[in-house]
């Protein structure tokens, strides 16, 4: 009998970090949907990238306010983290602050996970205000109604728990340690739950042993179940950030890729020696010709994928972007945002059916609009403006290519400045042999 | 106006067998645009002034690409790229200055993976060599004293991270420089980029423009400095739409030093 909370606590952790672990393969899968791209390339560069834009957030604080917050939540998260561990162990075993042997350094720990837990209330609160009583303009873009609202308030919510039960946990052990209840080694150093701990003043031993076990399993119960809610909200970013910088583009902003499908048709209308009635080569007469642009998910490349999956819908492209100022459809961050949704729908038609089974919808005009496409002025504020290295530009632009060379679909404007280029070599209609003339007008 | 200014071109000093040390890429705007071939005016005025050995592709030059890759033509882009990557490799061309930072991106960065490795520079950038090598004077002249914002261009900030060379020029021309509220990497783009300056924007409350043009305004500057022609055009009109043109001129950075010395 004695061992049933192990137990119960072996198969909590289990299921949690099972279906956790299910879930992230399905993001991984997802993620691979997309389109081969190169990223192996500069790995000293790119673990620079990653540790000092993802480990030292060094975008963050561009914005001082949010950024300051974020970091104090960040740490907090990361470094009370040390004392997850412990209470894993002392689930699994039955013991009860197993590290309590470390002393002195033990009670540096505790206090420092005090501290930061009190830091991260207060942050989060902040964060709290910030997004309902200020209103700040970007979480209240049209985009932002329903679930990608509540979503942000959720995990905010989630975290004041947990943050509260840590310390009404300590605070209740703290009561327990002074009465020498059994198993209540005296460990620790309290500077925040101290002042918690007056409160339960006066309980008896049985009620206390009752907050500080329901503290201790609410809190880590919580925490399993944060852990898989992150698959299904915007909050992945606290572990996809990484890879993303990681894998983040590290060509100059202003240089756009070069469709290699494009290169090798132009090389071939470029080379005198090629046979225009040539057949194709054997291997090549069953491939389907490659399409040209982003109709849908799949079209674009894994990268791109990566970061729909990271966005964690902050909107600083939303508020940066000369369009979204302007009053026009395109937000950057609503890109991203309908990327992911729609990469999820395609998952999950996949786990429905085995492989996917066409349901008659794609990115394209579903969930973004041709307005909000040629919207864009490709400025690369959005880029810039992004905390942890995500593209909505790079998606925009897949997507126009898709729209101009798939379905001539540009608006008459630039179709009239395409043929200028095409017949004169110009966006305007002036004649190739005039282009000195300004020498001696 | 109707001055003839020599400008050879890479034929010519082909025909006499010799080479230029840079090739001058001016671009559809700097060849057609009547606002922006002033601008092409003041750097080649620039560039005599200073001995440099420059030549221009003149009826051989062609659209960069640009605007097509930016609108999604990327064949289109890829079309002009090649045919100018022939034209200048034949010409055997090792350095191009460019005074519009679409066609600087562009040769700098999409040219080498199709066959262009040039060594590419803005004009901003390339006045700024010839200041410290002491071939070029820039001198505050009648500019001195007066209040000058600089705007940004994208593709040569945020695109590229050049942000101090037209602002190293422009100190040097004694003005009193300065920054509207989002500048450098946070500047607001001028609404032109991305092919928008060849189509009406979408449906909005406000143009690009404008806002860019109030962030100016909030400066009270004397001069609106840009350093692309498009740029250029943009402010322009928004100084107009604001009827601020009698009291505020919007200048190329080579103008102003041209200008500065009444060259």
């Amino acid at each position: 009998m004695q061992y049933i909370p192990n137990i119960l606590f072996i198969i909590a952790l289990a299921a949690g970090i099972g279906y956790f672990t299910k879930n992230i393969r399905k993001v991984i899968r997802n993620i691979r949907l997309g389109k081969d791209v190169d990223r192996s390339d500069n790995k000293a560069e790119r673990f620079k990238n990653m540790a000092m834009i993802a480990l030292g957030q060094s975008k963050m604080v561009r914005r001082p306010v949010a950024g300051i917050l974020h970091i104090v939540v960040y740490l907090g998260f990361i470094i009370i983290n040390l004392e997850v561990l412990e209470i894993i162990i002392d689930g699994i075993f039955g013991t009860h602050r197993i590290f309590a042997f470390l002393g002195g350094f033990y009670d540096f720990l505790i206090a420092s996970f005090e501290i930061l837990a009190f830091l991260v209330l207060v942050g989060v609160i902040l964060f709290w205000i910030r997004r309902n009583v200020i209103k700040l303009k970007r979480f209240w873009n049209p985009e932002m109604k329903g679930w990608p609202k509540n979503d942000g308030n959720l995990i905010l919510y989630f975290e004041m728990v947990l943050m509260t039960l840590f310390l009404v946990m300590n605070a209740s052990d703290l009561q327990l340690q002074e009465l020498g209840a059994d198993h209540y080694v005296k460990a620790g150093a309290y500077p925040i739950s101290q002042f918690i701990s007056p409160l339960f003043n006066g309980m008896s031993e049985g009620s206390l042993l009752l907050v500080e076990r329901g503290a201790w399993w609410l809190h880590i119960l919580g925490i399993l179940v944060f852990l898989n809610y992150l698959y299904f909200s915007k909050h992945l970013h606290i572990l996809l950030a990484f890879p993303n910088t990681y894998y983040g583009d590290l060509k100059p902003k202003g240089e756009f890729d070069n469709l290699d499908a494009v290169t090798k048709e132009v090389m071939l209308m470029m080379d005198p020696d090629a046979d225009p009635f040539a057949a194709p080569a054997e291997d090549q007469s069953e491939a389907e010709p490659e399409k040209f642009g982003a109709s849908d998910v799949v079209d674009l490349n894994w990268a791109q994928l990566l970061n729909a999956y990271t966005c964690t819908e902050c909107g600083r492209c939303t508020s940066e972007c000369p369009a979204n100022q302007t009053g026009k459809k395109l937000s950057p961050r609503k890109i991203m945002m309908d990327t992911r949704d729609r990469l999820k729908e395609v998952g999950d038609n996949i786990d429905k059916n085995g492989s996917f089974v066409d349901d008659g919808k794609q990115l394209l005009n579903d969930y973004i609009t041709p307005e909000e496409l040629w919207a864009c002025t490709s400025c690369n504020a959005c880029v810039e403006a992004c905390p942890i290295s995500i593209s909505p530009l790079s998606i925009i632009m897949d997507m126009r290519r898709y729209l101009v060379m798939e379905q001539s679909a540009a608006p008459t404007e630039l179709n009239n400045m395409m043929s200028n280029i095409e017949n004169n070599g110009a966006p305007w209609p002036f004649n190739q042999m005039d282009r000195l003339n300004w020498s001696k007008e | 106006m109707s001055e003839t200014i020599k400008v050879p071109t890479m034929a010519e000093y082909m025909a006499e067998g010799k080479k230029p040390e840079v090739l001058f890429w001016v671009g559809c705007a700097g060849s057609f645009d009547d606002r922006a071939k002033k601008i092409t005016k003041a750097f080649v005025k620039l560039l005599h002034n200073a001995n440099v050995d420059f030549a221009v592709l003149g009826s051989e030059e062609s659209c960069t690409g640009d605007p097509a890759k930016r609108s999604g033509n990327e064949f289109l882009f890829q079309m002009q790229a090649v045919t100018n990557i022939e034209v200048m490799n034949a010409y055997e061309i090792k350095k191009v200055v460019t005074a519009c930072p679409h066609c600087f991106n562009t040769l700098k960065n999409e040219y080498p993976s199709l066959g262009g490795d040039y060594e590419v520079m803005h004009h901003t950038q390339f006045l700024k060599s010839l200041l410290d090598e002491g071939r070029l004077k820039v001198e505050g002249g009648k500019f001195k004293g007066k209040r000058i914002t600089f705007h940004d261009p994208c593709y040569l900030g945020r695109a590229n991270n050049v942000y101090e060379a037209p602002r190293d020029l422009l100190r040097k021309l004694e003005v009193e420089l300065i920054e509207m509220k989002r500048c450098k990497r946070n500047g607001l783009c001028c609404g032109a980029g991305g092919a928008q300056m060849f189509k009406e924007p979408e449906p909005g409350n406000k143009d690009v423009n404008i806002e860019r043009t109030e962030d100016a305004l909030e400066t009270k500057p004397d001069i609106i400095a840009a350093g692309c022609p498009f740029c250029n055009t943009m402010m322009t009109d928004g100084v107009k739409s604001k009827e601020k043109e009698d009291n505020i001129e919007v200048l190329d950075v080579a103008e102003l030093i041209a200008n500065a010395q009444d060259l």
